[in-house]
């Protein structure tokens, strides 16, 4: 089956980290690539949903939701970089 | 067919008896294919089953070893924790008992790993007493890519993510670990009958 993209999880991101984070760079801890997270390898149609490093295919994020809590595994990243708040808006 | 008699056919399904179906399943026709990363396309020159770990020896069959072993057509029903379940399904293939008959070995539970990457973990009691296979047919045909070919584990009695897609071999092992989906939340036995979804459960 193809994989989706990283916007197929924005949403769910979003509500994850409070932020925009499909231009957020992922860093992927097996192969050192950096992507943005749109460019992630997104599985949806699984136990859980699966994002994966396009380079090496190894798994970057694991999202489970689990008796109506959304748990979020990251330990196949680096880094994750989530843009800092801009504070309230006029100020940016 | 008329779209009478079709939607009649499709209702009829939810007509199967309440008892096979275990608690929060649904019945469905057709075979979902569920997916966490890419389909392998392994050939079937390079394809191996290898049992390894607790043992003295790591064991080996190729492609052509394992189709010469005694097979067994299995019909039954499959319950995947997405909440479908799918009945009488028809799949042929070595029983575990067979691979696992000549084995000495000490341990207590086996980790199955697939190509891709995938593992998922089970006691070796829930591997044998017939209850377990390497299934390489389905409804009479070779097992699809998308449904684990050119071949899976076959559980049916746990949860279907047991039944590791694209299976390569056992690892045996005297300490349970968890598997891919088992680390991430799902329960480690993953019992239909007891609803057994998630940790905790
Ligand atoms: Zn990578």
């Amino acid at each position: 089956m193809d994989a989706l993209d990283g916007n197929a999880i924005a949403g769910v991101l979003f509500e994850v980290f409070g932020a925009e984070m499909t231009t957020s760079a992922a860093v992927c801890a097996n192969c050192g690539a950096r992507a943005p997270a749109a460019e992630l390898a997104v599985y949806l149609r699984a136990p859980g949903t699966v994002a994966r490093c396009r380079t090496c295919m190894s798994v970057l994020m694991v999202l489970v939701t689990i008796h109506e809590r959304t748990c979020v595994d990251l330990r196949g990243l680096d880094t994750l970089e989530i843009p800092a708040s801009r504070g309230p808006s006029g100020w940016g | 067919m008329s779209p009478l008699s079709r939607a009649f056919r499709g209702r009829r399904r939810s007509d199967a008896d309440p008892a096979r179906i275990p608690p929060g399943q649904y019945v469905t026709d057709d075979f979902p294919v569920l997916s966490a990363g890419p389909t392998p396309h392994r050939p079937l020159e390079t394809w191996s089953f290898t049992i390894q770990g607790s043992i003295d020896e790591p064991v080996s069959w190729t492609w052509e070893q394992l189709q010469a072993l005694p097979s067994e057509t299995i019909t039954t029903d499959i319950h995947c924790v997405t909440k479908w379940s799918k009945l009488d399904t028809v799949w042929t293939g070595v029983s575990l008992d067979t691979l696992l008959d000549d084995v000495e070995t000490s341990a207590e539970y086996v980790t199955a790993f697939s190509d891709g990457g995938y593992t998922t973990n089970l006691p070796l009691e829930d591997a044998t007493g017939g209850k377990a296979w390497i299934a390489y047919a389905f409804d009479g045909e070779p097992l699809a890519p998308e449904h684990g070919g050119p071949a899976r584990l076959l559980v049916p009695h746990l949860y279907f993510w047991k039944s590791a897609k694209w299976v390569r071999g056992l690892e045996l092992r005297n300490e349970d670990e968890p598997g891919f989906w088992e680390s991430y939340g799902y329960h480690n036995y993953g019992d239909p009958w007891r609803e057994q979804r998630y940790a905790g459960d």
